[in-house]
């Protein structure tokens, strides 16, 4: 018979091994020698966390209630593990860029580094773990009792042994949880340990089983048989709870922060997490696989009335196995340590980062840069918090005294902890997410989980009264617990889970659609759910002012001297300093923001680094101003644009300019050769005749006349084109007197028509008699000469074989438009920009005495007038239109 | 989000990865649906589905999944996870 005394020796002897495989590892890593502690099977094995007294002892016990359902506990995490490479890929990457201690500092940190969320999800966390907590120290404290075979400690034994339980677990928790407050908040030494109690845990329980399937069952055959002989053999699978709990085991999973720390926070290689895919879940494959077979034998050969959650341990008692019983003890002992003192570390982080240090960082007047060594604040914090949770459960163990109710706690415990889970995924998955949407969906989802279930959980009599639970508060029909808005017929844990989780979804949902997220939200919402895209993320601290003494006095009081002045070094030579300080650039500041979340946790270590650099890292300003400087740089572009186009443009009219000045180069060539040629002409039939005259002594009187006729002629179309020349000259330098006259077009045109009358004999002149009396105050000698050479340009180039010119008179407003219209070939297009330019002339059929002047002449003519005269297009002639205005404009027009 | 970096056709490197990525995701769900398959044999039977037999079945499951996740973990693991966009867009960049 194993003594009491024994035993206690026997856990002793344990702790002690622990203790000294914790030391070990933790001695190593410093060392750092510990690259086998990072193995991928160490992860694994310390994931077992999840695997507690609860369903080491308790699964049988669920077993011989439910039959199969007790694997969806397990069915759940099988899932999420499977499922790695949707959420716990994303988790961990996010846990590892940002410097993730817990899964308060998570939430927060996404939402905006809140401190409420913080503080919200830590206090949550407190409430849903202190009864399982106290659910470890009931196992240990029952499997200490049940070995005391019929003669059972008193309530006051067992109050006894769970409080030195307790003791010791906080000692442990204590040295090795909070010996130093590492840059990621792992421990090596706390994870080793928990490695080998997961195998300690896993060997006694399949022990049991091999002993119980081939030592008491017979084999597997035979076990078979026995199963579907026991009363579990027809145990109906109920559909609602056995999804509800495999959907409420998968979240809890998630979000429990004792799995949070070491899924998460303690993991030290990605990859492991592909190894744990597999291997967890057949890790939870072997510790439920004798669970059946226990409970049918047990059902079998223990006594009547004898607790189906102690099988595990009674039946090898029953068996004289004392040496499987002690294994077995060893074992549920391992699953409740390991459990109570990762929950214990994981809630202490929370509650130093997120309650502790804000409180600490607001009673600082002086803020962070005040001397004193913050390590010292945060490890005493750590470890009264650890203390005070331990207490906490041993509290709540008293006071629900152990009874049954405490079964149903791990349930409650999973339920309360998966309302995190809206928050959570919602803010890696979707960046729509808020803080306001974060604290509606947490603060609803808690609030109906505590009505409908931990409440009721702890004492119909005590906080909830009896009428309630019958008939809703205040006769509030379908607020009753158990049936709000009034659908009954739900399991109580389904019905709890269904309305906390889908309450809790849905304002968090609603809540962040219609809430603004600040700009540091926004920010750390897109690092988050795009962490794979950039992994490094956008830097968030912009011009600071901030001393570098500042920030290495405040880094060595969280990292300690040594790795403060270590990271401060490194980042010097980096920035190619030597030996000095380095500069505060944004770079540095944001890593050392990460290193000290590390420690501290985001929200606080943002605070203290804010307090030093002064005010937030991105400011709804900052924001303004680099939205303000890509408009400005989008203006510019714009204006560039503009600016090239008008270049383009202008490029453009060059390039007609160019080729125009070319044609008439051209043209100015070719009426060189042309002048010469009629000024030759004459002048050669001038000096021929001239000399017939000097030398011919014998000519008679008519010849005589006829040559000096000709020479005559031939000096007045030479002085002609001098003349135009001359002409044109002085209208162009602009030194031109105007003779202003009174009167009226028609006379004008009548002027013309008689001094053009001698060239205009095959020409048939139709006149328009209307506008003829229009007044007319201008140069009426200009203006009849620019008619006259309208006039004759018609009869001269005119092709048609009756020629046929129409003048008419149309009144545009103040501008009279005089039209000439022939009917002959027109002008081509592509000349008519020609034809007002001096020299140009478009065939060389033109009549002897044009030099190509007179439209040039009237151009300018018609411009000191202030009119014009242009090519009329599309008449199916030539035509030119004068406009001129009439009236008292000229004048001043004429200038 | 997709990064205007990511090319439209893979190399046969990358695209195998992909479709293992997929298959990775695939698998819980293939996982649910098979966990909820006993739920369905009691509605068949008239009678509870034998404890027995039904634990066969989610054990069998289990297992397969397991087998399931440790192929896929060691293919992934194979083709290097930690740099997968690294990866992705590099063995990409020839036309498949």
């Amino acid at each position: 018979m194993v003594t009491f005394n024994l035993l206690i020796l026997v856990s002793l002897a344990y702790v002690i091994f622990l203790f000294a495989v914790a030391f070990f590892a933790e001695r190593r890593a410093q060392q750092g020698v510990a690259s086998w502690m990072r193995a991928p099977l160490i992860y694994t094995l310390s994931l077992s966390v999840y695997c507690t007294a609860w369903t080491f002892y308790g699964a049988v016990g669920y077993a011989t209630r439910s039959g199969l359902e007790f694997v969806t506990i397990y069915l759940g995490p099988t899932l999420v593990m499977i499922g790695w490479w949707w959420i716990l890929r994303k988790l961990v990457r996010i846990g590892r860029t940002h410097r993730i201690t817990s899964i308060a500092d998570l939430i927060s940190s996404r939402f905006g580094k809140s401190t409420a969320l913080g503080v919200c999800v830590t206090a949550f966390a407190v409430i849903g773990t202190t009864p399982y907590i106290a659910l470890q120290l009931q196992s240990v404290t029952l499997s200490f009792d049940a070995f005391n075979g019929t003669g059972r400690a008193d309530e006051q034994g067992l109050q006894y042994t769970a409080f030195w339980i307790a003791t010791g677990l906080a000692i442990f928790t204590v040295i090795f949880g909070t010996r130093n407050l590492d840059a990621n908040e792992r421990h090596h030494g706390v994870v080793m340990a928990i490695a080998v109690e997961a195998v300690v845990k896993l060997a006694a329980l399949v022990a049991v089983g091999i002993f119980v399937v081939w030592g008491l069952g017979g084999g597997p055959m035979a076990t078979m048989a026995k199963i579907d002989a026991s009363p579990m053999a027809n145990l109906e699978l109920q559909t609602s709870r056995w999804i509800g709990i495999t959907f409420t085991a998968a979240a809890a999973f998630l979000c429990l922060p004792r799995m949070f720390q070491v899924m998460v926070v303690e993991n030290a290689d990605e990859r492991h997490l592909g190894t744990a895919s597999w291997a967890f879940p057949l890790y939870m494959m072997l510790m439920s696989l004798f669970v059946i077979p226990i409970a049918v034998i047990g059902l079998d050969l223990m006594p009547a009335g004898a607790n189906p959650d102690l099988f595990v341990l009674t039946l090898p008692l029953s068996q004289g196995r004392e040496d499987l019983a002690m294994l077995a003890f060893l074992g549920g002992f391992s699953a409740a340590t390991s459990m109570v003192i990762v929950a214990a570390i994981a809630l202490s982080t929370m509650v130093s980062n997120h309650i502790v240090m804000p409180i600490w960082l607001s009673t600082q007047k002086d803020g962070a840069t005040v001397s004193g060594d913050v390590r010292h604040v945060l490890l005493r914090s750590r470890r009264i918090s650890i203390i005070a949770i331990l207490f906490l459960g041993y509290v709540y163990y008293r006071l629900s005294g152990g009874g049954a109710a405490l079964a149903a706690i791990g349930l409650i415990s999973f339920a309360g902890v998966a309302q995190f889970l809206p928050a959570m995924l919602g803010g890696i998955f979707w960046r729509g997410a808020t803080r306001v949407g974060a604290l509606a969906g947490l603060s609803a989802g808690f609030i109906i989980w505590m009505y409908t279930m931990l409440l009721p959980s702890i004492g119909v009599n005590g906080v909830f009264p009896e009428a309630w639970m019958q008939g809703g508060p205040a006769d509030l029909h379908w607020l009753r617990p158990r049936a709000l808005f009034g659908i009954e017929g739900l399991d109580p844990v389904v019905h709890a889970v269904f309305w906390s989780l889908t309450l809790n979804t849905a304002a968090f949902v609603i809540g962040s659609m219609l809430s603004f997220p600040s700009p540091l939200e926004r920010l750390q919402g897109a690092q988050f759910v795009n962490v794979f895209d950039h992994s490094t993320g956008p830097r968030g601290w912009t011009h600071s002012g901030a001393a570098t003494e500042d920030l290495m006095m405040m880094a060595q009081r969280i990292l300690g001297p040594d790795e403060a002045q270590t990271l401060f070094h490194a980042e010097a030579l980096g920035q190619g300093k030597g030996a000095v300080l380095p500069d505060p650039s944004p770079e540095f500041i944001d890593r050392l923001e990460r290193e000290l979340a590390g420690s501290v946790g985001g929200a606080t270590a943002h605070a203290m680094i804010s307090q030093i650099v002064g005010g937030a890292s991105v400011s709804v300003q900052d924001l303004m101003a680099v939205a303000d400087e890509a408009a400005q740089i989008m203006e510019y572009s714009n204006q560039l644009e503009a600016k090239s186009t008008e270049l383009q443009r202008t490029a453009g009219q060059l390039r007609d300019a160019n080729e125009k000045l070319t044609a008439l180069s051209v043209q100015k060539d070719a009426f060189l050769s042309q002048i010469s040629h009629e000024l030759r002409t004459p002048m050669t039939s001038i000096r021929s005749f001239s000399e017939i005259l000097r030398d011919g002594a014998n000519l008679t009187r008519p010849e005589r006349a006829k040559y000096s006729d000709i020479i005559h002629a031939e000096a007045i179309r030479l002085t002609r084109l001098l003349d135009n020349l001359l002409d044109l000259s002085v209208l162009e330098n602009g030194q031109i007197d105007l003779q202003l006259q009174s009167g009226t077009l028609g006379q004008v045109l009548d002027r013309a028509l008689a001094s053009s009358g001698a060239a205009t004999e095959n020409l048939r002149i139709t006149r328009d008699p209307d506008g003829d009396d229009i007044a007319l105050e201008t140069d009426l000698d200009r203006l009849t000469q620019v008619f006259i050479n309208l006039i004759t340009n018609a009869a001269k180039y005119c092709t048609a074989d009756a020629p046929h010119l129409q003048i008419r008179i149309t009144q545009d407003g103040p501008v009279s438009q005089i039209d000439f219209l022939d009917n002959g070939a027109g002008i081509p297009q592509a000349s008519q920009s020609l034809i007002f330019e001096k020299f140009s002339r478009l065939s060389d059929q033109a009549a002897a005495g044009s030099a190509g002047l007179g439209l040039a002449i009237c151009r300018e003519i018609m411009s000191k007038l202030g009119g014009e005269v242009r090519y009329l297009d599309g008449t199916g002639g030539t035509a030119f239109r004068v406009r001129l205005p009439t009236g008292t404009q000229i004048a001043a027009a004429a200038e | 989000m997709a990064s205007p970096r990511e090319p439209l056709f893979l190399g046969r490197d990358g695209y195998r990865r992909r479709r293992l990525t997929d298959a990775a995701r695939l698998l819980p769900l293939v996982g649910v649906i098979l966990f909820m398959i006993p739920l369905m044999w009691g509605e068949r039977d008239g009678e509870g589905p034998a404890t027995a037999r039904a634990g066969l079945y989610v054990f069998g499951v289990w297992l397969w999944l397991i087998l399931c996740g440790y192929v896929l973990a060691v293919r992934l693991g194979q083709t290097d996870t930690s740099v997968d966009k690294e990866d992705e867009v590099t063995t990409g960049s020839e036309p498949s």
